[in-house]
């Protein structure tokens, strides 16, 4: 016997710590405890010892083996997390290699909101032609030809009696048309009425409500359009419900929220009025379920709609109403 | 409608401090008041002034030249009144100062002195009928106070927007009555002393209706001996402040009576009238006629005029005739007051464009029954305040008016559509704050028979609302529909058009949304054939301008105006997408077809130079994986792009756009815009664009997803080359490949395309990569080869190919 176990094992922890790189670390590994390696001739040589020595000498020469590739393991691990500090790094201050998203159009993003609420509240969404016959647009909403109500709407004309719709009010007919009560329905939609200037522009969006079902009163009107207010502005703004005239609704009325640029206290958004109109609606004209056959005395129903660029101009403190349709991106990447 | 408190208070009590709660009341019942303004505010520039001294004019005989103390300063100002004196006290209007009568007051020179501001009269002000001299003002007044601060003087003018259904607030009594009601104060309305006896008129004048559908009440009175002059300044006053303009007693007075009861009344020359005598008829065809304005109009047979006994002398309810008005000669006049039905005077009034104080109250109804108390008040004033003779009587010509008779308007019901709980008294006690007449009929019921003013009133819900209106929306409670959690199955194209949106961002493009309408001339920009669809637009009648004209048939001419727009603005790599609609023409009397498309655009570069790459300018490719990508999203497979031709689509380039195929049906295009059309749109570089039709894609969504077990076993892939035909489009070798249906076959695709040097001229090489994969076992090489071999030859076979040497 040439070494006892105690001298190999001083001698392999000095040759670890003396290693420089993981490849004479994997070399020792091999020379200590590989099939020819030393630990491993050490033990197959025991059977030479006296036999009262042999199971002390085996036990402390397993353990050696054992803590020596406890060692290299770990005189491994050390080496590579040195060498990798060491490494070439990268500059992480580079920009990295960005995935640009693009951005849905703020009147899209609107509404979506606005249908979002409704439909949270029970309404379906439902949609028409924006070149709509004399018939839905007017005629059967209670607008008959002639009638002094057809100045509040600045209407294109596509022949005597076909129009470009200038309200998504166009649409209730038709549906109604489809459907027996109960009807709940929102309609997003394009308008058009002839007028450009900074509040107007002569194509623009809006959304309808109908709701129709036997006892819907104006109470429930109130309700639904402030739970509106409040999800699609904040719960705190304030609302009131003034009268108003929409030849297919009685009573109509005129939704106001205080001025979100001021508070109420009077500015040029709100013309020094304190207040905003975001909302005409209405309990559903008794003359306008007669046009579709409803039962007047079994049904009520009530009515709304809002524009979609008010409301983004009042979200989003825009004020030129044209911006919209410049699609201007510098604009449109802000949303 | 403007109304100024002053006047209102001549009918109900108005405490005019208190201008802002009665502003919102109003507003609160339905008449919104759009502004509130002081009608002194054009005194603003007014200050109150003493004379120091006055000097000759150098220049000029009659002018003075005054140094004026403003208070802060002291000014300069040449005047020419006769009654100026040192140390008079007189109001001095400064530099900007914008006098009723329309003249603005600018810093200058007048005959070479300098003058800095005018000593005015009370006329020039506005404040009185004197213009002989300048106004004297008190001497303890103030040097440099403000004139209406001075004088005390304010009157707040309210501009009301009022809907179309409240004609009877047209007037200053009407808004009147309004605030009586909610302040609950008494109305007084203007009394009258003349008396309808005697019938000397009928001696001097006639009244035929020759259209009484048209003209159900005309009536008349005559006030003879009369002298035109200008108004007493009460008057002028009263008209000034809701902004009109005096112009004399006659005039003024029919105004001050339109304004004050809402009844348009006219006055004509009765010795301009043939035959002194009126006949109320419609127009003969071809039959002209001169309005008041000197404009003539040419009529048709459903316009209603008032005639003479010879000619047309007005256009019934709209204006007056030149040929029949008062002059400055007058000495004898006709006063008219009549009702005209709505929709006649409003046709007439479209028809020939005008719009007049008195059209704008026909079309929407005066009170039938008003019509003799404003002829009265009118010919009461004018023979006070012109100094004339009243003729006795009034003709009145009247075939009544459909008069319904009381409305039955059940408390139940009220309550239910508002949300209320009234009980009968209230109801009848706010409707009777209006006056309308109520009666209780029963426990539940009343009867209501409205005032005649309220000619917007029929039914019991016209009711509903005047008794939610007057006891206030903001007082009705919040109530809440019971509304069943129902399953509902959202529209198809609208959670599709949704989610492209979406996935359109998500590849970076951004959402634009172009008018509906375009130019025109855009067809030809876009090198359309005669015979395309496309050219079937929509017009509209009455385009605001030459750019929105039609109706667009395509996205594409938005979206190359808008790359256009931002690429001017520096924006030079843009990737756009745009959901809208295109509308096909169908013939002048149908309804167009409606398509909604999807279009999407990219110019500019694909990568940005940058410290990895340099920049890549975006091609053909890069579209068309934005349309594979999105179609692949939604789960629509079986998609081939195939090359146009070039006929089918003029404004891409030929060659470089394919046609969207889904089982040989067409659901859109993709290419590169040609280049004519971008010369056309003025652009410089290369665009490429995608259009898809929504309703087509949409039919072709699966309707549910089934999910498929995931492999157990592992592929082995094999790779194919072979040589073909140049021109042989490279789709055609993985869909023969799937057309062998070869089972093992799990995915292919091509991943190499060569030309050059080492093939064979008009030849291209082309590598696929197979996967084959076995559901049922761990698949063995030699199998794979074999099968793999077979397809290789029975490609080579199909198509004359060759493999690379």
């Amino acid at each position: 016997m040439e070494r006892t176990i105690e001298q190999i094992y001083e001698e392999a922890f000095k040759e670890i710590k003396s290693a420089t790189d993981s490849e004479s670390i994997k070399a020792l590994s091999i020379r200590y405890l590989g099939r020819k390696g030393i630990i491993t001739h050490f033990l197959r040589n025991i059977s030479n010892l006296p036999l009262e020595k042999r199971p002390e000498v085996g036990k402390r020469a397993n353990e050696v083996k054992k803590s020596l590739d406890t060692a290299f393991k770990h005189a491994l691990k050390h080496l590579e997390t040195k060498s990798l500090q060491k490494d070439y790094r990268i500059d992480v201050s580079l920009p990295g290699r960005t995935i640009q998203q693009g951005s849905l159009h703020p009147i899209t993003q609107i509404t979506w909101q606005i249908c979002e609420i409704f439909k949270k509240i029970g309404f379906d969404i439902a949609e028409g032609p924006e070149v709509e016959t004399d018939h839905y647009n007017f005629e059967a909403l209670n607008i008959p030809k002639n009638h002094p109500a057809r100045d509040m709407q600045d209407t294109f004309y596509i022949s005597d009696n076909i129009v470009l719709r200038t309200h998504t009010s166009s649409i209730q007919v038709r549906i109604m048309e489809k459907l027996t009560p109960p009807v709940r329905i929102i309609a997003p939609g394009k308008v058009y009425r002839c007028d450009s200037d900074l509040t107007h522009t002569p194509m623009f969006h809006q959304v309808e409500g109908l709701m129709v079902d036997e006892g819907i009163s104006f109470g429930d009107l109130k309700g639904i359009l402030t739970t509106f207010i409040h999800h699609i502005f904040d719960k705190k703004t304030s609302i009131r419900f003034r009268p108003s005239f929409f030849p297919f609704t009685e009573p109509s009325a005129e939704v106001d929220i205080l001025c979100v640029m001021c508070r109420g206290k009077g500015c040029r958004v709100c013309s020094h009025t304190g207040w905003l109109e975001v909302i005409g609606a209405g309990m559903v004209h008794p003359a306008v379920f007669e046009n579709v056959g409803y039962d007047t005395t079994r049904y009520t129903g009530l009515a709304f709609g809002m524009g979609v660029e008010r409301i983004a101009m009042l979200k989003y403190g825009i004020d030129d109403i044209r911006k919209f349709f410049e699609n201007d991106l510098r604009f449109l990447g802000q949303f | 409608m403007k109304v100024s408190l002053s006047w209102l208070n001549d009918y109900t009590p108005i405490d005019k401090e208190s201008y802002n709660s009665i502003a919102d009341s109003l507003t609160m019942v339905g008449l919104e008041v759009d502004s509130v303004t002081d009608r002194y505010d054009y005194l603003d520039s007014v200050v109150v002034g003493r004379i120091l001294n006055i000097k000759a004019h150098p220049n000029a005989e009659k002018l003075k030249v005054c140094e004026v103390d403003i208070g802060s300063r002291v000014i300069r100002v040449v005047c020419g009144a006769p009654n100026i004196y040192e140390d008079m006290v007189a109001p001095t209007a400064l530099q900007g100062t914008r006098f009723p009568e329309g003249y603005v007051l600018e810093k200058g020179r007048i005959r070479n002195e300098l003058s800095e501001g005018m000593l005015c009269s009370e006329a020039e002000l506005g404040l009185g009928a004197d213009r002989s001299g300048v106004m004297i003002l008190d001497q303890k007044q103030l040097t440099g106070n403000k004139l209406s601060k001075a004088l005390e003087l304010s009157d707040m003018v309210f501009e009301i927007d009022l809907t179309p259904n409240r004609p009877d607030c047209l007037s200053i009594i009407g808004i009147a009555r309004e605030i009586a009601a909610f302040q609950q104060t008494t109305i007084k309305y203007p009394e009258t002393s003349l008396s309808d006896a005697g019938d000397k008129i009928s001696d001097l004048t006639s009244i035929t209706i020759k259209a009484p559908d048209l003209c159900p009440r005309y009536s008349a009175r005559l006030v003879f001996d009369i002298k035109i002059a200008p108004s007493p300044f009460w008057l002028q006053d009263r008209l000034m402040s809701v902004g009109l303009r005096p112009i004399n007693n006659i005039v003024d007075i029919t105004n001050f009576v339109l304004m004050e009861t809402g009844q348009p009344l006219h006055a004509f020359d009765f010795d301009r009238l043939s035959d002194h005598r009126i006949v109320v008829r419609q127009a003969k065809k071809g039959e002209t006629f001169i309005t008041l304005d000197k404009k003539e109009h040419l009529l048709t047979p459903d316009m209603l005029m008032i005639c003479d006994g010879e000619k047309p002398v007005a256009l019934a309810g709209i204006m007056g005739g030149h040929n029949s008005e008062v002059t400055e000669s007058t000495s004898r006049v006709f006063i008219e007051s009549a009702y005209f039905t709505p929709v006649g005077i409003r046709k007439t009034s479209k028809k020939l464009g005008i719009s007049s104080e008195s059209s704008h109250r026909f079309e929407r109804g005066v009170d039938p029954e008003g019509i003799i108390t404003a002829l009265n008040r009118a010919a009461q004033l004018m023979s006070e305040l012109s100094g004339g003779g009243l003729i006795e009587g009034v003709i009145d010509k009247y075939s009544k008016i459909n008069n319904a008779g009381p409305i039955t308007l059940n408390v139940g019901h009220t309550n239910r559509l508002l949300g209320t709980s009234f009980d009968q008294d209230e109801i009848k006690n706010l409707l009777e704050s209006i006056e309308f007449n109520v009666e209780k009929t029963g426990s539940d019921e009343l009867a209501v028979v409205p005032p005649s003013f309220r000619v917007d009133i029929a039914r019991p819900v016209d009711l509903m609302e005047e008794v939610a209106r007057l006891s206030g929306y903001n007082n009705i409670p919040t109530t809440y529909p019971l509304i069943p959690a129902e399953a509902r199955q959202p529209e198809k194209q609208l959670g599709l058009r949704n989610s492209l949106k979406k996935v359109m961002t998500g590849f970076g493009f951004t959402e634009i949304i172009n008018y509906s309408f375009i130019n025109r001339l855009y067809c030809d920009s876009l090198r359309l054939e005669s015979a395309d669809q496309r050219r079937n637009m929509v017009d509209i009648l009455n385009p605001l301008t030459e750019d929105q004209a039609v109706m667009r048939t395509s996205l594409i001419p938005g979206l190359l105006e808008t790359i256009h727009r931002n690429i001017a603005r520096q924006i030079k790599t843009l990737k756009l997408f745009e959901v809208g609609k295109i509308y096909i023409g169908r013939g002048k009397d149908n309804l167009p077809e409606e398509i909604e498309m999807l279009s999407g655009i990219w110019t500019g570069f694909c990568t940005n130079a940058s410290w990895y790459s340099k920049e890549i300018g975006c091609d053909f490719f890069d579209i068309k994986g934005v349309v594979e990508g999105l179609l692949n999203r939604i789960k629509i497979d079986r998609i081939k792009f195939t090359c146009m031709p070039d006929n089918l689509c003029t404004y891409t380039r030929p060659g470089h756009t394919a046609q969207i195929l889904q089982e040989k049906k067409l659901i859109g295009l993709t290419g590169e815009i040609h280049p004519q059309v971008l010369s056309n749109f003025d652009l410089k570089q290369a665009a490429f664009i995608f259009e898809l039709d929504l309703k087509a894609i949409s039919d072709l969504i699966p309707e549910t997803i089934r999910s498929k077990p995931i492999p157990k076993f592992p592929s082995i892939s094999r790779d194919i080359t072979i040589i073909i035909d140049k021109d042989l489009e490279s789709s055609k070798l993985p869909e023969t490949i799937r057309k062998f249906g070869e089972e093992l076959i799990e995915n292919l695709y091509l991943f190499d395309v060569f030309e050059g040097d080492t093939i064979p001229q008009n030849k291209k090489s082309i590598s696929l990569r197979i996967t084959y994969r076995s559901k049922h076992k761990t698949l063995e090489d030699d199998e794979v080869n074999y099968i793999h071999k077979n397809i290789t030859d029975r490609l080579l076979k199909e198509f004359d190919a060759l493999l690379p040497t």
